[in-house]
């Protein structure tokens, strides 16, 4: 048996609301909170990158992997569009925080929102092959958005981290399959501070297509229907294309909900079904299957069918819950503070 | 910050790696040579606890160069559960909301950013222990 055997989410707990950012441009929040059903978002504090919030949720995917030895991780690898370094692994410095080094196998994926399901795609597959003994697959983001622009009210940060391996699994990967074409919907040159899109050109074409086109592969691949699927968890750019995907597949609203955390919390990029693949962990019961299906776009989908063990109950609680990380302890900030935070305001060196 | 520091410093600003002398049992960190208590040159090595208390604190409105963007913030000290203090900057925390003998916890952040080309220096912080 191959699967999870520690997951962890962390968040920062700086939030800024819909009205805060429309009130700014002279936007209209009602439409962005109805129309994509996002009130709110995460944002990063200067000191929390991609770096730091992947070693924050290790450390509690570590806590609930019980007496793992980090020295048994074989692989490290992060996926993530917002690296701190344009050149140099963000991997290396996960692995020194947790004391993996110096024998193990460290890559940092891209491929925009879809580099945290590759990560554990491979780290499930290098498992299976007998390579290694754990790999750590993290997805991890603090994305910007050109200020003004759509994807400002969305683009937020937060990482989630899997340990897979073969002994003491929380959750059995049953199936995996991925869906992919070349599809132009958003892109961010090199140099360029913020990405591109192609506005509705991302919906239709690229997220429902891909997101579609996995989530029904890995269906026929198992013979399963929604109805044999306890919970099923998409990448959620809002909180409308996750909702609006699920309907499609005919998984009703309680199947999505527990892993849909994007109205509160904003789009995580290469975390956002991961995180919502933890949240939906943290409430599992043994028995229970879960589908997740990740969207990156350019374009492609990975998804996995889980299938949730006995020992969820004995470590759920070993760490912090996700939900618990998304509703407690915030802080509101307003804009100003935001653009300082995220360095959108120029200054003098 | 020098990248070689930043590397020399990586085991305890990273993992909280911390030495326990094998005679006395005094726990040091950062790492040293030779025991404070009882001058013996043995340690095995420990990993520190990450909640503590926090012992005193100051708080910085004039912040050196790298660290203007922040002020006003506070460094402080924490006695961890095993006894060992060490200094660090209190964050995710309004200045005004620090108290001595408030419960907090490490999490491992950016400590220092030299401009826009420089190493990224990462390492532990203390924040408010909310759960
Ligand atoms: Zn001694």
């Amino acid at each position: 048996m191959v699967g999870i055997v520690g997951y962890g989410a962390h968040l920062p707990r700086h939030r800024i609301k819909v009205e805060e950012i429309a009130k700014t441009w002279g936007a209209d929040a009602p439409s962005y909170k109805k129309g994509l059903m996002l009130k709110e978002k995460s944002v990063p504090p200067p000191d929390t990158d991609t770096i730091t919030l992947s070693v924050e949720a290790t450390k509690n995917a570590l806590r609930r992997a019980g007496k793992l030895d980090p020295a048994d991780i074989g692989a490290v690898y992060i996926g993530s569009e917002s690296h701190p370094y344009a050149v140099k692994p963000s991997g290396t410095v996960v692995a020194e925080a947790i004391g993996a080094v110096p024998d193990i196998h460290c890559a940092d994926y891209e491929f925009a929102c879809k580099a945290g399901s590759e990560a554990m795609f491979v780290c499930l597959g290098l498992v299976k092959s007998g390579y290694i003994k754990y790999g750590l697959a993290i997805g991890a983001d603090t994305s910007q958005g050109a200020p003004s622009d759509a994807l400002e009210y969305s683009a937020a940060a937060g990482a989630a981290a899997f340990i897979m391996g073969g002994e003491n699994v929380i959750a059995e990967a049953l199936h995996t399959y991925s869906y992919m074409t070349d599809t132009p919907d958003f892109w961010r040159r090199e140099y360029e501070f913020y990405p591109q899109h192609g506005g509705r050109f991302t919906g239709e074409p690229a997220y429902f297509k891909h997101t579609l086109g996995a989530a029904r592969g890995i269906m026929e691949r198992a013979g399963a229907t929604a109805k044999d699927i306890t919970y099923a968890v998409f990448h959620q750019p809002n909180g409308k294309f996750p909702l609006r995907a699920g309907k499609t597949l005919g998984f009703s609203k309680e199947q999505i909900e527990p892993g849909l955390l994007s109205p509160t919390l904003g789009n995580t990029y290469s975390g956002a079904s991961p995180i919502g693949l933890t949240s939906i962990l943290d409430v599992a019961k043994p028995g229970d299957t879960i589908m997740m299906v990740s969207y990156g776009s350019g374009a492609g989908s990975d998804a996995f069918i889980w299938k949730v063990t006995e020992r969820i109950n004995e470590v759920r609680d070993s760490a912090v819950r996700t939900r618990k990380l998304l509703d407690e302890n915030l802080t509101y900030i307003d804009y100003g503070t935001y653009a300082k935070f995220r360095h959108k305001i120029r200054k003098n060196e | 910050m020098f990248p070689s520091r930043i590397w020399r410093e990586s085991k305890h600003r990273y993992r909280l790696e911390a030495g326990k002398c094998t005679k006395c049992g005094k726990v040091v960190f950062p790492y040293r040579l030779i025991c404070p208590v009882c001058g013996h040159r043995e340690f095995e090595k420990v990993i520190l606890p990450e909640t503590g208390k926090l012992l005193t604190y100051s708080i910085i409105r004039v912040a050196p160069s790298q660290f203007t963007d922040q002020a006003p913030y506070a460094i402080g000290i924490a006695e961890l559960e095993n006894g060992v203090r060490l200094l660090a900057q209190v964050a995710d925390c309004e200045v005004d909301d620090i108290k001595v003998g408030m419960d907090v916890r490490i999490e491992f952040r950016r400590v220092q950013t030299d401009s826009h080309h420089g190493v990224l220096s990462y390492g532990y912080k203390f924040v408010p222990k909310w759960y």
